[in-house]
């Protein structure tokens, strides 16, 4: 129960500190917004066509959400000091590193649903596959924090993190299948497209909005989860062996 | 005040950072209730030793135990018991002190009503009612120490862990910070404060540690290492004209006096004999010193520490503050 006390409040804190600030509530809405707006004129398709471009947006939502603001609640806590605070407080680093990612979890969540908010407005959503839909983005959400946490831990600055994401960031968009199928790569490209997190995620989102997926659902969720898996262990080895050295 | 139960206990503890050996060796027991220093300049290990008490690192070789609980491989073991205040104030700049507190206390599973109960009191103890709501950002140096060793003892800790709470902020705020640190050993608390403050060491520990260069060199009372200082003359001379060099100067010219530029104005002598004041003052005068007075002095625990350690208690204490300043 008092370790419970200690998550429920670092992520309360965090919630509160960083993510319900103004300007992070405007970038959740305001960078989806502008991604879909742009692809959409640039697509020239019809009202019809959103709900394709719905995968790809809902994936790079999600991404962005969640790997800049690791940046903020660990790399800049870290350089502060406070982060010490939560290292000396008595719960298992597992469970600290947990409730000080599920802020960006949740964060990114509700940055994936501002597109298909949006999407709603413009398009029928009858028919998505609902049930694969939103444990992908879940899951996707889940990955990409952890991927944030992987790149925090491995920076000493936030401007240092922030550039680093974006080393993983821009490659996943275009070799994720996002926007056009990972077989429209060129075959030298694809492996790498499958060493990616999000390239499993935007194919059950394809599978789930327009029905074109190209893996087995079961698959793509297996091999989510243990990116999501892989990259928490990774981050938390990296954490004991830099942080408490 | 102390129990005789031990509640932190080293056996060979030693780290190293790359090419330093930042704690080499060290061993020590500190007893239930005791007020333990650790007093060593810059670099000589004492963040280095906190951190691995603390959990915040881990030893390469060597034993810790807390209330008899054994750290070296699980240093979250006892981080219940312990409460920590770090060399630098680390509170959130954005939560108000009354949050900080509400918060640090909820990282050790204290419920709502408990905390901001604890919250309250603290604030109260340490006269910090009326910034309760401010941001922690807005507070003064003074303040910001107050209320990171309120943070440190939030939940009642068993044993707390201070390190240099009175570097960098006014004598003021030092002196009431000093008296916080003596009620709460007088309450029972284990103290273990590390400082490079020798008089500050003095007055407040029970026994003491000098560590230089990542070994303890002297351990014990403060009796116990006065007695190093039993049959030494100690003289004080005030000289107008560059002390320090002049004090290198004094040392080539007698070789049995051991000598410390205490200030640009004043010169330590240190000898095992009864110092011949006039040859020295005859000597400081040739070499364009001014001296206008001499005065026999008790030896203190500096004179101790500089005589063990071969270290200017002056000039790590400067050195200190000028890291204090610029952090």
């Amino acid at each position: 129960m008092k370790r419970w006390i200690a998550v429920w409040n670092i992520l309360a804190k965090d919630m509160r500190s960083y993510y319900l600030k103004p300007p992070n509530i405007s970038w959740g809405l305001l960078f989806p917004l502008a991604w879909t707006g742009m692809f959409f004129i640039k697509s020239g398709a019809e009202l019809d066509g959103v709900r394709g471009l719905l995968p790809g947006l809902v994936s790079v939502s999600v991404l962005f959400g969640t790997t800049s603001m690791l940046a903020v609640t660990v790399t800049f806590e870290k350089k502060g000091r406070s982060f010490e605070r939560l290292l000396l407080a008595p719960i298992p680093l597992e469970l600290l590193m947990l409730a000080k990612t599920s802020g960006a979890m949740l964060f990114g969540v509700a940055n994936a649903f501002v597109p298909i908010l949006m999407a709603a407005f413009l398009t029928d959503l009858s028919g998505v596959v609902w049930s694969a839909v939103v444990p992908a983005i879940v899951l996707i959400a889940v990955a990409s924090t952890f991927l944030g946490l992987f790149i925090a831990v491995s920076a000493s600055e936030v401007f240092e993190a922030q550039t680093l994401s974006n080393f993983f960031r821009f490659p996943m968009i275009f070799l994720g299948g996002l926007f056009f199928p990972v077989q429209h790569l060129p075959a030298v490209l694809r492996p790498l497209s499958y060493a990616l997190p999000l390239t499993y995620g935007a194919d059950v989102l394809h599978a789930g909005f327009c029905a074109r997926g190209q893996m087995p659902l079961g698959l793509n969720l297996l091999v989510l989860t243990a990116f999501c898996a892989g990259l928490f262990v990774l981050s938390l080895r990296n954490i004991r062996r830099k942080w408490i050295r | 005040m102390t129990s005789g139960t031990t509640v932190i206990a080293t056996s060979d503890l030693a780290k190293h950072f790359g090419d330093v050996q930042a704690v080499a060796g060290v061993d020590f027991d500190v007893c239930d209730g005791e007020l333990f220093g650790f007093l060593g300049p810059n670099g000589a290990g004492k963040t280095t030793t906190i951190n691995m008490l603390t959990g915040l690192a881990r030893p390469d070789a060597g034993v810790i135990r807390i209330a008899g609980i054994d750290c070296s491989r699980n240093p979250k073991a006892a981080q219940h018991l312990i409460g920590v205040v770090p060399d630098e104030s680390n509170l959130y700049p954005e939560l108000t002190g009354f949050e900080n507190l509400s918060f640090c206390a909820a990282l050790y599973g204290m419920r709502q009503a408990q905390r901001e109960q604890r919250a309250r009191e603290l604030l109260g103890m340490f006269g910090l009612r009326d910034a309760a709501e401010r941001k922690f950002a807005g507070y003064s140096k003074g303040m910001k120490r107050k209320l990171t060793i309120a943070a440190g003892i939030i939940h009642n800790p068993r044993i707390l862990f201070l390190d240099e709470p009175t570097t960098g902020i006014d004598v003021a705020a030092a002196r009431q910070i000093r008296q916080l640190i003596a009620d709460l050993s007088g309450a029972g608390t284990t103290v273990f404060l590390t400082t490079h403050y020798i008089e500050e060491a003095q007055r407040l520990c029970s026994r003491i540690a000098f560590i230089v260069s990542g070994r303890i060199i002297r351990i014990g009372t403060v009796e116990q290492l006065m007695r190093q200082a039993e049959g030494r003359h100690v003289v004080e001379f005030a000289v107008a004209g560059g002390a320090a060099g002049l004090c290198a100067a004094l040392a080539g010219a007698f070789s049995h006096l051991q000598c410390q530029a205490l200030s640009e104005g004043a010169v330590r002598v240190d000898s095992a004999e009864p110092v011949r004041i006039g040859p020295v003052v005859r000597f400081l005068e040739d070499h364009g010193g001014e001296v206008a007075e001499a005065r026999k002095v008790e030896p203190s625990l500096e004179d101790v520490f500089v005589r063990v350690t071969g270290i200017e208690a002056s000039a790590m204490k400067r050195e200190k503050e000028k890291a204090g300043a610029s952090a």
